[in-house]
């Protein structure tokens, strides 16, 4: 099934993707990877705030190449999206809705998705530079030092994504492989 | 003896990270053609166009295929009649890559210390391999690595009494374990053979040598093939979505090794598998 969705998610929204849906999102995005999430999450050991509001919103885990003068920005594709796992619970306890990546996640996530009935999507990894067409604003929002791993808030139109773990747990990584593993 | 000035090594280097990013070689861009006619899975094929046409966005608007412009990776052959002028080749290769990442818009990945990981900014220091041979030419290979797939590696010291059935246990390992990680379809660089370091770079440079160029060895060749079709029937597809391509080509380098050992290195790629050649 195809689902066109404005961002934030909706609780109705998420409710009605199904592992496998194609979903084309439209609207902000924030972008976080690695040293960011590490940031975030030193400063809520700390008691302090987050850098961005949390609630309802959704991360795309990437780090873009630059951008040529002109463009939004460069290359932007997913990153692998295990590296984030250590983090990603807490945040989705917090009122994460949706991550976008690629790759598998630990069970630790899966369970805080289906906890607070969240998502995560895959976006197709190594395609970079097509989806960096689907990215219409890119605006650096904190943790500047850190370059490729800054904090983004992006604006997106059509942005293709493919749900892999829905709110109820189904994973595509696990169900699609057996529909086409033929030892 | 044949003079080579180190500018001029710079020069191709800086042009080479900024090529390598932009396109794939015509094997790379045949093996995906390839697999767009035979993929089984409907999204399978979707995800393959889609990754043709990144790789026209990529050309035409000179944007870099993959945002992970890589960890960039030299195989220099130095031929021993030459001589190099006006600095150290290393300078002279790393000052390079500080261009072609720079002026090329290409992503500055690399951190200065595996544990304090500040940002060198210009994506150096690059990991160069010398090999010295016969002649007077000077061959560099340059292939950038991303991480996704390079995370995804794997190694086994295998004993000599897990002969091939053993080697090939551990490349269906290696794969599965990576699935949608590494960016299938992926290149599987496999090194069999000589120590655990050999092991490791052999793996590397078989990504680097073209599908067409085959091993010499029959039992290697074999291999090559079978691997190539077991990964396949693996389900794991594009994207790690499903499907009937998960890797576009194995290759094997192999080397002598030791009686008690039988090392093998499992170097994964994805299917964004850049190297580029020149001869100065
Ligand atoms: S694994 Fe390859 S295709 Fe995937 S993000 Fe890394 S460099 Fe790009």
């Amino acid at each position: 099934m195809e689902h066109k969705i404005k961002l934030p998610l909706t609780s109705e929204a998420i409710e009605g993707f199904k592992s496998g849906d194609y979903v084309f999102l439209t609207g902000e995005l924030y972008v976080a990877r690695d040293a960011a999430h590490k940031r975030m999450n030193e400063a809520l050991d700390q008691g302090n705030n987050l850098p961005i509001p949390i609630k309802n919103q959704t991360i795309y885990y990437m780090g873009p190449s630059p951008a040529r003068q002109g463009r939004a920005i460069g290359s932007a594709g997913p990153t692998t999206a295990s590296r984030m796992d250590k983090y990603a619970p807490r945040l989705l306890d917090l009122g994460l809705k949706g991550m976008v990546g690629k790759g598998k996640r630990s069970k630790e996530v899966i369970d805080a998705i289906v906890r607070n009935k969240a998502v995560y999507f895959a976006a197709v990894g190594g395609a970079g530079a097509l989806l960096s067409k689907c990215i219409k604003e890119s605006e650096v929002i904190c943790y500047d030092d850190l370059g490729a791993e800054a904090i983004r808030k992006l604006y997106v139109e059509d942005f293709p994504v493919i749900v892999v773990i829905d709110s109820k747990g189904n994973n595509l990584y696990e169900t699609a492989i057996l529909k086409y593993k033929k030892d | 003896m044949k003079n080579i000035r180190a500018e001029k090594i710079t020069e191709e280097v800086k042009e080479m990270c900024i090529l390598a990013n932009h396109y794939l070689s015509s094997d790379m861009n045949s093996r995906l053609n390839n697999a767009v006619n035979v993929e089984e899975s409907p999204l399978g094929k979707k995800i393959l166009n889609q990754l043709k046409e990144n790789l026209e966005i990529a050309d035409k608007e000179q944007i870099p295929i993959c945002q992970d412009t890589g960890m960039a990776v030299l195989f220099v052959d130095i031929g021993q009649d030459i001589h190099i002028e006006g600095g150290l080749i290393t300078d002279a290769i790393n000052e390079g890559v500080k261009k072609g990442y720079t002026e090329g818009f290409l992503r500055k990945s690399v951190v200065k210390d595996p544990i304090e990981r500040v940002n060198t900014n210009d994506n150096t220091p690059a990991v160069i391999h010398y090999n010295v041979v016969e002649g007077d030419q000077l061959k560099i290979i340059l292939a950038p690595k991303g991480f996704g797939s390079e995370n995804m590696s794997q190694i086994f010291m295998l004993k000599p009494a897990d002969g091939i059935e053993g080697v090939k246990e551990a490349i269906l390992k290696a794969v599965k374990d990576a699935g949608p990680n590494a960016c299938p379809p992926m290149v599987v660089g496999v090194g069999i053979g000589g120590t655990f370091e050999k092991a490791a770079l052999m793996a590397k440079q078989a990504l680097t040598r073209d599908f067409d160029d085959r091993p010499t060895k029959e039992w290697v060749r074999n291999l090559e093939d079978e691997m190539l079709e077991r990964i396949n029937r693996l389900g794991i597809g594009p994207g790690g979505l499903g499907g009937s391509t998960t890797a576009l080509a194995v290759n094997i380098n192999t080397y002598a090794t030791h009686i008690a050992g039988l090392p093998v290195a499992v170097n994964i790629c994805c299917h964004v598998n850049r190297h580029i050649t020149r001869i100065l």
